[in-house]
């Protein structure tokens, strides 16, 4: 049947209105803005501007430093995604074993959910610093040369622990309502006929957990190309020599510190195709999962 | 106390009209059922009169007044909902005043009117409970306490029982008759099980497709159906309903027996009706008897028509017992079982042949093709 | 549960889970914790590792200097001061994205007008538009529009919420249409529906997203960062990046250690004391 209704004409105006404004102000303008700008192409003095077509995009994607980035921030989202669901995943299904003592643990792992990336950086950052942090001392002692504010690959692995760890809340919270979602007779059905625990997790569990899974490969690529410029900023400034530099921080980086516009709106259109594509990719999982009940 | 009138209202969804035109006037107090299967129409012609569905066309009237353009909540009238409609956060007692709040009327008013609806209701101790915490019973009570309170010009039930199991959906029933008995509001009710609309329905208007079949009471629709869906809408078990053609001072029957039907204004030779008898009006002579033709012939009085049918199922009820049979020579189409009551303790057995005579008086004919009974078929 | 525990579930097996999910809690727990720790002693314990494993003596001194003393690294601003910002903030864009996505959720559902699916798209599309990929010209927009360094300009464009949109939009097109129509028979218009009926059947949808946004607001970092220069209106998180972005030399370290732990811990108490409606908000918004 039809949804109910009231016969109103002019109040859902009034209501939408608050909501469609600040859409237009805040987001449909500045949108366009950033595509118009990456068309144009601004002198020094931002005193002339001239239509340039596509050559800022050109210019962008051959640009190496930009290529450079694309590398940087498709490997801190793979490790980023990867280390936090895989460890999401095998405490969630620790979990999930038992009886007395779930709650406890939950209430313990949803911590990081809550703290800033930015601080979640420091944090990692205090523990590991060079000078005084007290977990830099072991690395040392085993022999590592620990300075990741001068070597790249720590500094990768500095910020891949800090985002990470900040995701394990997220992911826990959803695998453990994937697996909850099983039904029990499947796992059930399965040790009858014959299946050892591993053999079930690997040919029951993972795959009816696969919605789940994929849900959370989508979210937490947004999270990592997006939500961890706060990790990034306050961490590492992209350094050193640009090796964690990642796509949004480099926007940002070209936009406000380095000035340059047109580079910085065509990186803006860039990654607005990135968040459509994995929006709709996000959509498309969201309908089959409707379908399938 | 109100009448409600229904002037050729019609509703269209775009292109498509749902309701074809639909005229009734509901007098002061009476008690008028809407039934029909599901998908006729008759929720979308009781939410117009609700004011819940926009009148495409035609006027409804209450009191006098169009209602056509009226908010529900300026036209006077309350509202019984199939899944009651409670709000889950509020108290019964809350639920029954909320629409009195509304209205602005003083503290002390509306909890003596509560109290009155609970008490009639037998509601009282379940005053501060909220509705999840009631059973299905509880809850189309209270759903009749917030129409009740209201005191409204007209009360509109939409299949109020229908959520209820099959005693309580009794019990209830009686319920409702007496308290609109006593409190004399004008009410429009709708339904999809007949027994409900027979046994409330001062007047009863049966809907199929958007249209008002027939409107009328109920027992004048039980004897004499306007067309062959109110015939086999209404009457538990369904009228037979037979496929026939018009003989010589009689009808074929299928297997090509002809019954003759004395005195009785028939259609031309070769016209195809609907032969139409129910179940209970059929009388089974003993099996043993002999050939009707030959009883007639002997006696030489007017026998009443007589039909021999061959069982394929019995099934018994108790006090009843129906038995499904077929004629001798015709097919097992559907259209062509017909159902005979007898007594619970019948012998007829599957493949027995039995013979039963009707009473012209019960007998219904319809026209084939529009379905519309035929002539003063008494 | 119970039957849960029937298969697989050995002594030894469940002896492993819990084995794996201290290491594990204490994989999450331990960096705040090393943070508390630090934050109660003195500069020179915290820069001579290794960290003593227990809280030191210091923690009042060092509270009630970040708290009173004012931390001298951002320009005299008090702590006090960054966290009431901070609270505004989270507030303000909690509070804000409920009452304006609940409006047009209302709208969009409760009623029909010409263009209404079109709203719907031009709210849902904002999903696509973080303010990540549009910060340049947003930042000229709060400029013309004089919101740098206000509140208004660090909550109002964070306020406009496609997935509270979309959440309240889901929740009510699961109340029954009987439940408006018996509403509108009792004489409710449009707003006492509203504040009657689906306000309180929305309580536990508006806690749950209340968490998240609270959360949100909390966390922001990218726009703060842009829109703020006075360091008298910075977040919290703003200010402690600033705190440390100095050389390691004179940083006030155990300062800095409070400063964080003052960050971190009012959305902690939220997500902990709201767990319920957290983990609610969190699967029902999916994002």
């Amino acid at each position: 049947m039809n949804r109910a209704t009231f016969p109103h004409k002019y109040l859902p105006w009034l209501l939408i209105a608050p909501q469609l404004a600040i859409s237009l102000v805040f987001f449909y303008w500045p949108a366009l803005q950033a595509l118009r700008q990456s068309l144009l192409r601004e002198d020094a003095f931002g005193l002339k501007t001239q239509f340039v077509g596509l050559t800022n995009f050109a210019r962008v994607l051959s640009d190496p430093a930009y290529v450079n980035s694309i590398k940087v921030t498709t490997l801190f989202s793979a490790l980023t995604a990867g280390l936090s669901m895989g460890i999401a995943l095998l405490l969630a299904v620790q979990a999930e074993k038992l009886v007395r003592g779930k709650g406890l643990y939950r209430v313990l792992m949803i911590w990081p959910y809550a703290v800033a990336p930015a601080i979640a950086g420091m944090l990692w950052l205090f523990m590991f610093n060079p000078s005084f942090g007290t977990l830099a001392l072991p690395l040392r002692w085993m022999g590592v040369q620990w300075d990741p504010l001068l070597k790249g690959n720590q500094a990768m692995a500095l910020v891949v622990a800090a985002a990470s760890w900040k995701q394990i809340s997220y992911n826990f919270l959803f695998f453990v309502a994937g697996l909850q979602a099983i039904p029990r007779s499947l796992i059930e059905a399965a040790a009858i006929d014959g299946a050892g625990p591993a053999r079930r997790f690997w040919t029951i569990v993972f795959p009816l957990l696969a919605p789940t899974t994929f849900f959370l490969l989508v979210v937490n690529t947004v999270y990592a190309l997006f939500d961890t410029f706060g990790i990034i900023h306050a961490v590492t400034g992209g350094g050193p020599g640009k090796s964690t530099e990642t796509l949004v921080y480099k926007v940002y980086n070209d936009g406000f510190v380095n000035l340059i516009l047109g580079d910085s709106a065509a990186q803006s259109v860039v990654l607005m195709v990135i968040v459509i594509a994995l929006t709709a990719v996000q959509f498309r999982y969201v309908e089959r999962r409707v379908h399938y009940g | 106390m109100a009448r409600i009138s229904l002037k050729d209202v019609r509703k269209s969804y775009g292109a498509t009209e749902v309701i074809h035109g639909v005229s009734i006037d509901v007098d002061d107090g009476e008690f008028v059922v809407i039934v029909g299967p599901s998908g006729c129409g008759k929720s979308t012609l009781l939410r117009m009169v609700a004011g819940l569905e926009v009148i495409t066309k035609g006027t409804i009237s209450i009191d006098g007044r169009v209602v056509n353009d009226l908010e529900p909540r300026a036209r006077d009238i309350a509202m019984v909902f199939q899944n009651y409609a409670l709000y889950p956060h509020m108290s019964v007692r809350e639920n029954m005043a909320y629409g009195l709040k509304i209205s602005g009327m003083a503290k002390p008013e509306i909890a003596a009117r509560v109290a009155r609806a609970a008490k009639m209701l037998e509601l009282a101790p379940y005053l501060d409970r909220k509705p999840r915490a009631l059973s299905g019973g509880q809850r189309q009570r209270v759903a009749m306490g917030r129409a009740l309170v209201r005191d409204p010009a007209a009360f509109l039930l939409d299949e109020p029982l229908s959520n209820l199991d099959a005693k309580l959906r009794v019990q209830m029933r009686l319920q409702i008759k007496q308290l609109q008995r006593s409190v004399g509001t004008t009410s429009l009710y709708v339904t999809h099980d007949q027994v409900e609309a027979m046994t409330l329905a001062d007047r009863l208007i049966v809907m199929n497709a958007g249209r008002a079949e027939q409107i009328d009471t109920p027992m004048a629709i039980y004897e004499r159906p306007a067309s062959t869906f109110v015939a086999g809408f209404i009457g538990s078990p369904a009228m037979n309903l037979v496929p026939v053609t018009v003989a010589e001072g009689g009808v074929v029957l299928p297997g090509g027996t002809v019954l003759a039907l004395p005195g009785l204004a028939l259609p031309a030779v070769g016209s195809a009706l609907r032969f139409g008898v129910r179940p209970e009006h059929l009388q089974a002579q003993s099996p043993d008897s002999g050939a009707p033709e030959a009883q007639a012939s002997e006696s030489g009085m007017p026998e009443a028509p007589a039909l021999t049918l061959e069982v394929f199922a019995v099934e018994t009820l108790g006090a009843d017992a129906y038995a499904h049979c077929l004629f001798p020579g015709g097919s097992d189409h559907p259209d062509e079982g017909f159902v005979v009551r007898l007594p619970g303790n019948t012998a007829a057995r599957q493949g027995d042949r039995i013979r039963v005579s009707l009473d012209l008086s019960a007998l219904h004919l319809f026209d084939d093709t529009s379905g519309r009974r035929i002539g003063e078929a008494v | 549960m119970a039957d849960g525990a029937m298969i697989g579930t050995s002594l030894r097996s469940r002896l492993m889970g819990h084995f794996l999910l201290v290491l594990g809690v204490i994989v999450v727990v331990f960096p705040i914790y090393y943070v508390f720790v630090a934050s109660t002693h003195t500069v020179q314990t915290i820069l001579r590792p290794p960290l003593p494993l227990l809280p030191g003596p210091e923690g009042p001194a060092n509270y009630a200097e970040a708290i009173f003393g004012g931390v001298g690294r951002i320009g005299g601003v008090g702590v006090g001061r960054l966290l009431w910002n901070t609270t505004v903030v989270a507030l303000g864009i909690a509070v804000g994205k409920i009452i304006i996505s609940m409006a047009s959720a209302y709208a969009i559902v409760f009623f029909r007008f010409p263009l209404r699916m079109a709203c719907f798209w031009l709210i849902f599309i904002t999903l696509m538009l973080p303010v990540e990929v549009r910060i340049l010209p947003t930042y000229k927009v709060m400029v013309e529009l004089h919101l740098i360094d206000t509140y208004a300009g660090l909550i109002l464009p964070l306020i406009a919420s496609a997935t509270a949109t979309l959440l309240f939009r889901q929740f009510f097109m699961t109340i029954p249409n009987e439940l408006l129509e018996a509403a509108r028979v009792d004489g409710a218009g449009p707003w006492r529906f509203f504040r009657d009926i689906l306000l309180p059947l929305s309580l536990t949808n508006i806690a749950a997203l209340f968490v998240i946004l609270f959360i949100y607001g909390w966390t922001q970092y990218l726009w703060p960062l842009l829109i703020t220069n006075s360091n008298s209106m910075n977040t919290i998180v703003i200010a402690l990046r600033k705190m440390i972005s100095f050389a390691d030399a004179d940083t006030p370290w155990n300062l800095v250690m409070v400063t964080s732990i003052l960050a971190i811990l009012p959305p902690i108490l939220v997500v902990v004391l709201m767990q319920r409606w957290f983990v609610k908000g969190l699967v029902e918004t999916e994002k």
